[in-house]
């Protein structure tokens, strides 16, 4: 069922004039589809008041609802869904349960459900968590509060503009460069497998966005390269197959205005980012790495 | 209208090698993907890329191993292109930096992988996909190849010859998922369709929830033949719950499958007295809904992966991302007791007819990756031999898109001299046939057809600006249709129903009466689908309608493989009939094509090629 703990007034005002005044900027397709969007409207609220009882075992989600462009949705507002809890349910599930019975308006990124894509980064219950990875019954409380995140404007519903957190992980020089490269097609660099052990975690980003939406520096500061892009230069500048000359190349990158120095070390990116990426330490490895070089040059 | 040399639609590893191969060699190239590339599916793949890459190990071997594992219905100049460039794209991956696991010289590693006569599978720990997947896409990044992320590709922009032979595709119409417009984009050179899987046709896949055979469908309905589409792997060893993947990589390292009786039936049942748990796929998946079905099951579904004696250091140096998959997904800690595991679907050996070139009898159209059927993988596909698939096709198509290629294929594409009409095997009428006229218009998908009704007089379709104006005027069509109509039924239904008779009834075990009752199923699913309506009404991000049109592709690619699984009465590979317990050389050592013929799906038929520069691969009993 969808019931909106906060009706919007626009859903009065169309059940109380069922043929609005056309205004005039609209076309008639525009407003044909206002139209459909307000009987959709009706027929869902309709439609909760007949749904079942699902009794205790149900999932409650409080949902962050907005469209830009459907008049009853240009507020943000919070809908309720209650669907049917099954073992092993994931926020992920329960989302797609909401969407498929109650409302299939209810929009949020999604693809593998296995937490490799990195679509589903949601703020769930206060926290930045992948929907996809986040068991129901692990959550504190009856009801399970799922907003965008946080710090990233808002498209729709659940899906926030990814296009600055793209910006900054391609500001890096986020591709493998090296001194030399081996002249036959058929020879491998080699890497020591400690040196891969190294570099191994720094590789398991799936780039979904939840260390740059927990980080306070990254929030107040949109130029920040942020967590993840720092990490991802971590990942080169740690490889030992790169070289040298490009180590010190690399190190100019991040050492920049808005690279490592912008980090307080508050570990929110560390504590919440799903693949465990030891972020905050990367970052710091980092400032390390860059004291010694500038001495290295004095 | 956008204009490039080249279009890649699709994102994955095919798509991404694809690009990468095309604009290296001086094209212009823009790459138009339903997902960023980053989300794509190919980050999901685990085990490895099998290449003869040492000593002791030779392109031919991989070859042989592919071919029996295909059950000779593999197209031997494909499987050779494969195994004989595999070696070069896996360092070229490496070169670009990819995480490989080494072994102590520095060297990449590599492991052992069901059917294969040689350790040859190259890994970079459980999680193989994942590092190709970015590794590739930081090379896109590097080259500053344009990128349209999140736009649906809803159709193929061919001309309307009578035989599809004579058609050309000019390019393709995307639907942008931010902004609610439609735009066309037109190709001088190219379509590359690298779109990755249709999993979401079943209802226990390892497949994400994005793979709904778009590029199947689409060319298919532009009058492209779909290959060997009954050709589905179930793979041995998904969650229950979740249908999420458990690495082949757990048994290549020594893990072992037991029953509820504690037996480790693979060898004790007498399924695979040599190999064991690393007999081929179909083999395995076979083995445990044996033991299921007889009672030996656990919980009546499932049985026992263990890889606890392996030990904690190298469960963690080697399949780390195992333990969490099945700690997050399946609530197990597989350092402390086995892994459920079941058959669920995978991946599709079928798709869009291609040569070892991925070209399409359509001019200017290619398909890579899962979406194509080249045919490298035939019957059954081995573990290992998909992400080589990606690179070295990708690689090819992008370089023959770019015009770099003179070297003639062998293969051919479309009808020819050696192909012979099918018999309709369908209790109910297959494809647009039949369906209300009056609302097929903007429902169908004709691809190659004008749409119904409305096209600009003033549009040319004759020249290729024309054709995909056109094209583009179509889907407005559709897309408006959906959005403006008014009272239906939601696609949610129609997929649910689609995917529940599939799982019932098109699954690993196969009988005629079951086929039969799924096509009846997807006759009804079909009708169903003509009362659909898009409830959301925004122009923003209407995932609604991009999923209202995905199960449009689904229905059209799970019609195709249940036709293909009724019609191909004998056992081979992963396509086991209940009626007919053996593999038929003398009848089907060939491959079922379906043609869509204007909304009406014919069955034909093209022998497998098994004659290839090393060698010509006689069939031989298949036993592991």
């Amino acid at each position: 069922m969808s019931t909106q703990t906060e009706p919007p007034e626009t859903d009065d005002e169309a059940e109380s004039t069922p043929e609005p005044e056309p205004e005039p900027e609209r076309t008639p397709g525009e407003r044909r589809r206002a139209e459909k969007a307000n009987r959709a409207a009706e027929r869902e609220l309709a439609e909760a008041e007949e749904a079942p009882d699902l009794g205790e075992n149900a999932v409650t989600l409080k949902v962050f609802r907005y469209d830009p462009e459907v008049e009853a949705k240009e507020e943000p507002r919070f809908d309720t869904f209650r669907v049917p809890f099954e073992k092993g349910m994931t926020v992920l599930d329960a989302l797609i349960a909401a969407r498929d019975t109650y409302d299939s308006s209810l929009t949020f990124r999604h693809s593998c459900r296995q937490a490799v894509c990195g679509s589903d980064a949601l703020f769930i219950n206060g926290r930045q968590r992948l929907g996809c990875q986040t068991q129901i019954a692990d959550l504190d409380g009856d009801v399970v509060r799922v907003e965008p995140l946080p710090h990233q404007d808002v498209v729709k519903d659940l899906v926030v503009d990814m296009e600055h957190f793209y910006d900054q992980m391609e500001a890096v020089e986020p591709y493998f460069q090296t001194d030399e490269t081996p002249e036959d097609e058929l020879e491998e660099q080699h890497q020591t497998p400690e040196n891969r052990e190294k570099i191994k975690m720094s590789t398991r980003c799936i780039w979904c966005g939840a260390c740059m939406s927990s980080c306070n520096i990254a929030a107040d500061d949109n130029e920040y390269l942020g967590p993840a892009a720092i990490n991802k230069a971590y990942r080169f500048a740690m490889d030992e197959r790169e070289g040298e000359g490009m180590q010190e190349h690399r190190m100019e990158l991040i050492e920049q205005e808005n690279g490592v120095w912008r980090c307080q070390t508050q570990f929110s990116c560390t504590n919440v980012c799903p693949k465990d990426i030891p972020l905050t330490e990367h970052i710091q490895e980092l400032k390390r790495e860059a004291v010694k070089s500038n001495l290295k040059f004095w | 209208m956008r204009e490039y040399d080249v279009i890649v639609v699709g994102a994955g590893g095919a798509g991404l090698r694809a690009a990468i191969a095309a604009q290296e060699n001086g094209a212009d190239v823009a790459m138009v993907t339903k997902l960023h590339p980053v989300r794509s599916h190919t980050g999901a793949a685990e085990g490895g890329i099998n290449a003869a890459l040492r000593e002791g190990d030779d392109w031919r071997d991989h070859a042989y191993d592919t071919m029996k594992g295909s059950d000779y219905l593999g197209d031997a100049p494909a499987v050779e292109a494969l195994t004989r460039e595999s070696p070069k794209e896996t360092i070229q991956l490496e070169n670009w930096g990819m995480a490989f696991s080494r072994d102590e010289d520095g060297q990449v590693s590599q492991r052992p992988f069901g059917g294969l006569s040689f350790p040859r599978t190259t890994y970079a720990g459980a999680e193989t996909g994942h590092h190709m997947l970015h590794t590739m896409y930081e090379q896109v990044v590097k080259r500053g190849i344009e990128v349209y992320d999140e736009w649906y590709v809803t159709r193929l922009a061919v001309s309307d010859e009578d035989e599809p032979e004579e058609r050309d595709c000019h390019g393709v119409v995307a639907y942008d998922i931010k902004r609610g417009e439609i735009e066309g984009f037109r190709a001088r050179d190219g379509v590359i369709l690298a779109t990755g899987g249709l999993g979401q046709v079943y209802d226990h896949t390892t497949n994400a929830i994005a793979n709904t055979g778009d590029g199947v469908a689409m060319a298919y309905r532009a009058g492209v033949p779909i290959e060997d589409m009954e050709m589905i792997q179930f793979h041995p060893t998904t969650l229950p719950s979740t249908g999420v993947l458990i690495s082949e990589g757990v048994r290549g390292e020594g893990g072992i499958l037991y029953n509820s009786e504690g037996e480790r039936f693979m060898f004790e049942g007498g399924y695979a007295n040599n190999d064991g748990e690393l007999a081929s796929r179909d083999v395995v998946s076979r083995a445990e809904l044996n033991e299921v079905n007889n009672g030996r099951g656990i919980e009546d579904e499932y049985v026992h992966l263990d890889m606890r004696h392996l030990g904690e250091d190298r469960i963690l140096d080697r399949l780390e991302n195992i333990l969490h998959l099945a700690e997050d997904f399946e609530g197990v800690d597989g350092l402390e007791e086995p892994m459920p595991v079941k058959p669920g679907q995978h991946y599709a050996m079928g798709g869009i007819e291609t040569d070892e070139w991925g070209s399409t009898c359509v001019g200017g159209l290619y398909a890579v990756g899962e979406c194509a059927c080249a045919s490298v993988h035939g019957a059954n596909r081995l573990g290992g031999n998909a992400l080589p698939e990606l690179a070295v096709f990708g690689a090819r198509a992008g370089r023959h898109a770019a015009g770099a290629v003179d070297e003639p294929a062998k293969i051919t594409t479309g009808w020819d001299a050696d192909s012979e009409e099918g018999e309709n095997v369908s209790p109910v009428p297959l494809g647009e046939a039949d369906l209300p006229s009056s609302e097929k218009g903007a429902l169908a998908d004709g691809g190659a057809t004008s749409p119904s009704g409305d096209s600009d007089p003033g549009v040319d379709a004759a020249d290729a600006d024309g054709v995909v104006e056109q094209a583009v005027q179509a889907e407005r069509t559709r897309v408006h249709y959906l959005l403006e109509k008014e009272e239906g039924i939601n696609h949610a239904e129609v997929r649910s129903e689609l995917q529940e008779t599939m799982t019932e009834n098109v699954n690993v075990f196969r009988e005629e009466g079951a086929l039969k009752e799924a096509l009846e199923d997807i006759r009804e699913a079909r009708q169903d689908y003509q009362h659909v309506t898009v409830e959301d009404p925004s122009r923003t991000y209407n995932t609604d309608l991009i999923h209202t049109i995905e199960t449009r592709n689904l229905l059209d690619v799970a019609e195709a493989i249940t036709v293909g699984a009724l019609a191909r009465d004998e056992f081979r590979g992963a396509h086991w009939r209940k009626e007919h317990q053996e593999r038929k050389d003398d009848e089907w050592l060939k491959h079922t094509m379906l043609s869509w013929n204007d909304g009406s799906p014919g069955l034909w038929y093209k022998p497998a090629m098994l004659e290839g520069e090393a060698k010509t691969y006689e069939p031989k009993e298949r036993s592991y």
